[in-house]
């Protein structure tokens, strides 16, 4: 019996905070649009009794997701940020390998220090931080007036507005998630591989390739999960640092609920999201598996 | 001892192998005034030593006494604070651990968890960018040698800690390399694999005349194995001999108690022509022993005896010089000999073993018996230190 309230705990909590909801958006989604609060319809009235749920189930249809595929906006939307995430996620590795390496190999009593450093961003707002970049990446902003002093630019650079601050908003936000995982798995190897490497006769960059890299194989798996999901569908960024320029699917969907009103077309954004995320998701969780059966 | 396959070993013994002997030898291995410090600590202590093709050599000494630091300079992995290291006449301090000649198997078999045990064996071979006929051929003959083969697919952590052991052997001698560190290569093994890999690693060494520094707890491995066994005590080697040397002729009382059983006597010596009396307990006649170092009257010396040196019987055996009383008080059977534990009336114990030549039953001593025991005057050594 405890056993089993054991097991229902986090099961209840996946149905209320996640089942339940989904379940609600893709109502929703296939609904009308109407001039109603809230601004869709067929609503639920269970005061009629049977008859009110068939008359609900009814009214539903597909009708938004066709939409959809008729507006090449959303496709377009969706193509970018797919692109914007995968570019980013590569950033954020080649950003986050070197730092999780040189944590791993620092002295141990330094790794407390670092781990701390990497993770006292999150102290500040997210929003904050944000808002700090479009500062810093202004024309008139902090790091082209650095540049211009120093001599190695006598134009400002645009970067404010372009799918490179975006790139840099992602990069800078989320290298924690790829930095932890990376760092966990290297901190794990065993010193004493590298060197029978080098004694089989590897140099030190061939026992890089041959037994570091692979190794931390499942952290850089886990961390480029952790980066690519939230930033395909991320809005804040794209918002605040890529301007108009920059289609991203998070910013359609956050137009269609507040300037559009339009709660059925966005909520169909969000389940084709959904959609193009449960893949990754799954991959995802087949690595995590993969990586807990041999660390066993 | 129990009846390791040793054919090996006796045709080293027939052979008289013994190239350090033999001032014209040249000497593989040469470390010259080394010392290695990890900060204020010295792990190895101003060492020389040469070692020489073809040796088997041991290194035997407590936990902690710097025998992987010893080996970890040989392979490389770390550099000497002083002295030189030369492996045939070159100094190889600078050079690299990938572009040496040896090959170390680790204590922790460091086996690459993501690899395969036919890949792991395949690791050093691959990187010489041999022919995959002649890496498939190789790493067979290691797993057959090894006894490996139903586990070349599996990795590491899918065996056992002995399996495990022999994975990392294989690893290390796929490579044939000139000299082959081992360090507590069998500990895992159980005592019928264990003699048998002994006796494959010595039958291989006399194929391939491979050098092995190999360390041990063992000190009946190292008896077994070794051409010279090498004491070690705070990053100094104490003594290097053969193990028959080692164990017949200690240079000190560290050694001596180092390696199998002994009986240590303290006492004064009063040298009395070619031999030595050693008085150790009022009222009891002085031991006296052969000796063959510088001795003054009076001095405080130990005095060490095997306990198989030792008789046991019911009077002093008239030939023997020595002579002592004493009264039984433990027997240890071990089936082929016991151990008799006897009490001096000076308060002293000292342990004698006999061989079991008859049955339990007609055993002729029991608990609280009082006997003789003698020895013959070249049966202990005289220790000064
Ligand atoms: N990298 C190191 N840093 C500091 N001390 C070390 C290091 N490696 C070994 N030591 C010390 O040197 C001594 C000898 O170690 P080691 O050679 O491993 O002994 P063992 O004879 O047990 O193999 C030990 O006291 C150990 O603590
Ligand atoms: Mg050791």
């Amino acid at each position: 019996m405890r056993r089993l309230i054991l097991i229902a705990v986090p099961y209840l909590w996946l149905v209320a905070l996640f089942l339940i909801p989904f379940l609600i958006v893709l109502k929703i989604s296939l609904s009308d649009v109407a001039l109603a609060r809230p601004p869709y319809f067929p609503q639920l009235d269970l005061a009629e009794g049977w008859a009110g749920i068939k008359a609900f189930l009814s009214e539903l249809d597909f009708e938004n997701f066709v939409f959809l595929s008729t507006d090449d906006l959303y496709w377009k939307a969706y193509l970018s940020s797919l692109q914007i995430a995968v570019v980013s996620t590569l950033l954020t590795l080649l950003v986050a390998y070197p730092i999780a390496y040189a944590m791993a190999r620092a002295a141990d009593e330094w790794r407390p220090t670092l781990l701390m450093l990497v993770i006292l961003p999150f102290w500040t707002s997210f929003l904050i931080r944000v808002y700090s970049w479009m500062g810093i990446l202004s024309t008139e902003g902090v790091l082209n007036r650095f540049l211009m002093w120093t001599g190695i630019i006598s134009e400002p650079l645009i970067l404010l507005n372009t799918k490179i601050a975006v790139y840099i908003g992602i990069v800078y936000t989320y290298l924690p998630f790829m930095i932890l995982p990376i760092y966990s798995a290297l901190e794990k190897l065993d010193e004493s591989l590298l060197e029978a490497a080098e004694d089989l006769g590897c140099s030190r960059l061939q026992a890089f390739w041959l037994i570091t890299f692979p190794l931390s194989r499942n952290g850089i798996v886990a961390g480029c999960f952790l980066v690519f999901i939230p930033a395909i569908g991320e809005f804040v960024i794209p918002s605040l640092l890529g301007g108009s320029g920059t289609l991203m699917i998070g910013k359609v969907l956050w137009e269609e609920f507040f300037s559009n009103r339009d709660w059925p077309v966005a909520s169909a954004v969000a389940i084709i999201l959904l959609l193009i995320l449960i893949i990754p998701i799954i991959l995802f969780q087949r690595n995590e598996q993969k990586a807990r059966e041999a660390g066993r | 001892m129990a009846s390791a396959p040793r054919s090996s070993g006796i045709k080293h013994a027939s052979t008289a192998f013994a190239p350090w002997e033999d001032p014209d030898a040249k000497p593989l291995i040469q470390f010259k005034n080394v010392t290695k410090k990890f900060g204020d600590f010295t792990a190895i202590d101003d060492l020389t030593i040469d070692i020489y093709q073809r040796e088997f050599f041991a290194l035997l000494g407590p936990s902690g006494c710097g025998k992987t630091t010893l080996m970890r300079m040989l392979a490389g992995f770390e550099n000497p604070t002083r002295g030189q290291i030369l492996l045939g006449g070159q100094d190889i301090v600078a050079v690299p651990p990938n572009k040496r000649p040896v090959n170390m198997m680790f204590q922790s078999y460091a086996l690459f968890p993501h690899l395969s045990v036919w890949d792991n064996i395949a690791f050093g071979l691959r990187r010489d960018k041999l022919d995959q006929d002649k890496i498939e051929e190789r790493v067979a003959e290691m797993l057959r040698l090894t006894r490996l083969e139903q586990f070349a697919k599996r990795k590491p952590h899918q065996i056992s800690g002995g399996q495990r052991q022999r994975v990392a052997l294989a690893r290390s001698l796929a490579k044939a390399p000139k000299l082959l560190l081992l360090d507590e290569p069998l500990g895992a093994l159980d005592k019928k694999l264990r003699n048998e890999t002994q006796f494959e690693l010595m039958d291989i060494q006399e194929k391939t005349g491979t050098t092995f520094v190999i360390v041990t707890h063992d000190q009946e491995e190292a008896m077994t194995v070794a051409s010279r066994v090498a004491v070690m005590d705070h990053g100094k080697m104490i003594q290097v001999d053969t193990p028959a040397g080692i164990y017949e002729a200690p240079n000190s009382v560290y050694v001596a108690d180092f390696i199998g059983d002994v009986n240590i006597v303290e006492g004064n010596a009063t040298v009395q022509g070619d031999r030595v009396h050693i008085s150790f307990a009022e009222g009891a006649d002085p031991i006296i022993t052969a000796f063959d170092q510088p001795i003054s009257d009076g001095q405080r010396v130990s005095y060490a005896i095997r306990p198989e040196k030792i008789s046991v019987d019911r009077e002093p055996l008239a030939d023997r010089a020595n002579h002592v009383r004493g009264k039984i008080e433990d027997i240890g059977y071990l089936g082929d000999v016991s151990t008799y534990h006897v009490r001096l009336p000076s308060g002293g114990l000292i342990s004698a073993l006999m061989t079991n030549s008859r049955r339990l039953a007609r055993r002729d001593f029991t608990w609280d018996d009082e006997v003789w025991l003698s020895w013959t005057d070249t049966a202990g050594v005289l220790l000064t230190k």
